[in-house]
């Protein structure tokens, strides 16, 4: 996986709430069977009609995205997280987070943050000045132009999966294969009628 | 008893020898396989339902890693998202027949179970997988699909997740998790006639919010849930993720059980004693507490693009509503929702597509007509309900009033396939997402129950069901307006 350690970029605001993953991807676009490619189907509807954030010259560039509440609630597609990766955002700072979204957004190597209102209100006003946001990860900081510098938390394991750029499913087979076995064993003698298709 | 809004605090994740425990603390407990820092740990996935959409470049990638599945007997795989409810022979969309066709060879390939198109058992994932008895009480159950958390109604903790945890699962068996925080939504009374499992997750979701239970796990109880039948359970979970949370869940009991008994994945005997022992224990400590009355329950509609945007069918759109919800949705402050005309009906989906859905539907149209200019469309959840519907006569109901009776899948509740709605067309629907462009680009959703969403049909327009005299012979009396007095006319304008 990409690593996420600190990012200095434009920021973009979108700060309607809800934002679903439906309006992020629509959905006649998971016809598609690749990851890669997505991005000039991101957001499609907005983008047809004109003027939306992305589009605009001064948000040209943009790698990270100021979003409302709830950011990527609804559908599970991992096509949402895929197609704004392409579209080159690699962090999102919002008030809230569809949990699946962010889930799946940590496992490409974007950077859900995650922020109080008030602070969130301060990166927000950030980018629609249109300015340079930095975003460090080992830190826990957003730092804005005027110097104003902004905590945020992750968690551990969440924090090193990004910084290091681990694969899960290397880190898992590496790490666990025998616990999994253990607990296989177990389960069946405890519940041997979900083995007996196997 | 719990009270509205209280918020019982509690020492996290508690969960040694003799604290009592909550159903989801059972279920998470029997499913870790190792507990890492902070809260998170290792979570053993017994079973995985597999679509066409999110799961191609899982497969995909699992082959990159040179790996293939852990445990192929896991997981059963059909296609519901992009296959067409008519024409079916050949998929006409070639994106559509190439990616059920990729389907079909990553499962030949992998050795996984999958229910061909033309296989009887063929339906919507979260309708097959209890249908088939895959779907069992105390199991960890997952699928790439957010309305996974329909399995939860069988005490089974079940969840939707992406496509690089769908590789994980194929690749290991297992997720790295972090325990949800715990939500009892306690629903007292009864519900009244024509009020549904529907309208019940609809009040809750209109009252905590779209993102009101973000990183809970929620427990549904008391007595109206009890009185519900699997199905209305199974209505009740699936909308879970339309308040936030992933997991929704129902202590499994003799309802459960009786269900299960004979279908065809599910254990001979059923391990009952085993499953007894899963509803939370009493003195359980929830994180929060909210309490429904389902006699104040009403029949609830959608009139924005967020489920949360919903109120009482007798109700008007709020004065404070947002501008950018109405101005899709063609609405204004203050007005109301019954009398809207409709375009389109659909009655299906893994919300609202099982045979006591259809039934509800059929018992409103029977002898009845589709109002002039309505297109209304039934799409069975699976074969087999669109099987049971034919064998009590439903689909000649249907057909005779003036519905398209179609095959099974996800159709207009996610509009992949052909079954799409024209800009500005509005909608009743019985589908989950009332979101911008869901059926179709520019589509107005309200979402309804489905006797509400028939009823729609007949009127071309919406409708409080209770206002209906059903079953005072074949061609029954015109609806009444919820004044005694004959409804006006639809209103096809709209405000402008």
């Amino acid at each position: 996986m990409e690593a996420f350690t600190r990012l200095t970029a434009l920021a973009a605001p979108l700060p309607q709430p809800n934002i679903d993953t439906d309006i992020i991807l629509p959905a006649r676009f998971l016809l598609i069977t690749e990851k890669a490619g997505l991005g000039r189907y991101a957001f499609y509807e907005r983008r047809t009609n004109g003027g939306f954030v992305l589009d605009q010259p001064r948000y040209a560039g943009a790698r990270i995205l100021v979003a409302g509440d709830n950011f990527g609630c609804g559908s599970s597609r991992e096509h949402a997280p895929w197609a704004l990766h392409d579209l080159g955002i690699r962090c999102i700072i919002a008030p809230g987070f569809g949990e699946i979204f962010r889930a799946n957004a940590l496992r490409n190597g974007m950077l859900p943050v995650t922020l109080p209102l008030a602070g969130w209100q301060m990166v927000l006003a950030a980018a629609e000045r249109a300015e340079q946001v930095t975003v460090d990860l080992a830190a826990q900081t957003v730092a804005l132009a005027g110097g104003t510098t902004i905590a945020f938390t992750l968690a551990p394991d969440e924090r090193d999966a990004l910084l290091g750029g681990l694969d899960e499913i290397d880190v898992i087979r590496a790490r666990y294969t025998a616990a999994i076995a253990a607990f296989e064993a177990g389960q069946r003698e405890t519940s041997p009628w979900l083995w007996d298709k196997d | 008893m719990p009270q509205p809004g209280r918020i019982a605090l509690r020492a996290p994740h508690a969960d040694g020898a003799g604290v009592a425990r909550t159903l989801y603390d059972k279920l998470w407990d029997a499913h870790v396989v190792a507990k890492e820092a902070d809260g998170q740990a290792l979570i053993y996935i017994d079973r995985m339902l597999i679509h066409e959409v999110s799961s191609p470049q899982a497969f995909a990638g699992l082959a990159a890693r040179g790996l293939t599945p852990h445990r192929r007997a896991a997981h059963l795989a059909v296609a519901d998202h992009a296959v067409p409810t008519r024409a079916r022979a050949t998929i006409a969309d070639p994106q559509a027949r190439a990616q059920v066709a990729l389907l079909a060879d990553n499962c030949a390939r992998s050795g996984i179970e999958y229910l061909a198109l033309d296989d009887p058992r063929q339906g919507i994932v979260h309708v097959i997988g209890p249908e088939q008895g895959f779907t069992l009480p105390g199991i960890t159950l997952v699928c790439g699909d957010s309305h996974s958390a329909t399995h939860g109604a069988f005490g089974a903790l079940a969840f939707g997740i992406g496509t690089s945890e769908i590789e994980c699962v194929l690749a290991a068996q297992v997720l790295r998790q972090r325990k949800a925080r715990t939500m009892r939504v306690t629903i007292e009374g009864a519900l009244s006639p024509d009020v549904t499992a529907k309208d019940v997750i609809l009040t809750l979701i209109g009252q905590i919010g779209a993102s009101g239970a973000v990183g809970y796990a929620i427990e549904y109880a008391g007595g109206a849930v009890r009185a519900m039948s699997m199905e209305a359970r199974m209505t009740l979970c699936n909308m879970t993720i339309e308040a936030g949370a992933r997991i929704g869940l129902v202590a499994p009991d003799a309802t459960t059980f009786a269900y299960l008994a004979g279908r065809a994945r599910a254990p001979d005997p059923l391990p009952v004693a085993q499953w007894s022992t899963l509803p939370s224990d009493a003195g359980a400590l929830f994180d929060r507490e909210i309490t429904l009355d389902a006699a104040a329950i009403a029949p609830m509609v959608t009139w924005g693009t967020s489920p949360d945007a919903v109120i009482p069918v007798t109700g008007t759109v709020p004065a404070a509503a947002d501008p950018a919800q109405l101005a899709y949705m063609g609405l204004q402050p203050g007005q109301p929702l019954a009398g809207l005309a409709v375009d389109q009906v659909f009655i299906g989906s893994c919300t609202n597509g099982r045979i006591e859905d259809l039934r509800a539907a059929a018992r409103i149209a029977r002898g009845r007509r589709v109002a002039p200019g309505v297109g209304a469309i039934v799409v069975p959840g699976s074969g087999q309900v669109r099987r049971q519907a034919e064998a009590e006569g439903l689909d000649t109901v249907f057909i005779a009033a003036g519905f398209a009776w179609r095959e099974a899948g996800c159709s207009l509740c996610v509009a992949m396939n052909d079954d799409r709605l024209e800009p500005g067309q509005r909608c009743a629907s019985t589908s989950n997402r009332n979101f911008e462009g869901r059926q179709g680009i520019g589509a107005r959703t309200h979402l309804m129950s489905p006797a509400m969403a028939a009823a729609a049909a007949i009127t071309g327009a919406i409708t409080d069901i209770r206002d209906w005299q059903v079953g005072q012979g074949a061609n029954g009396p015109a609806p009444q307006g919820a004044n005694g007095h004959a409804p006006q006319g639809p209103n096809r304008q709209g405000p402008a």
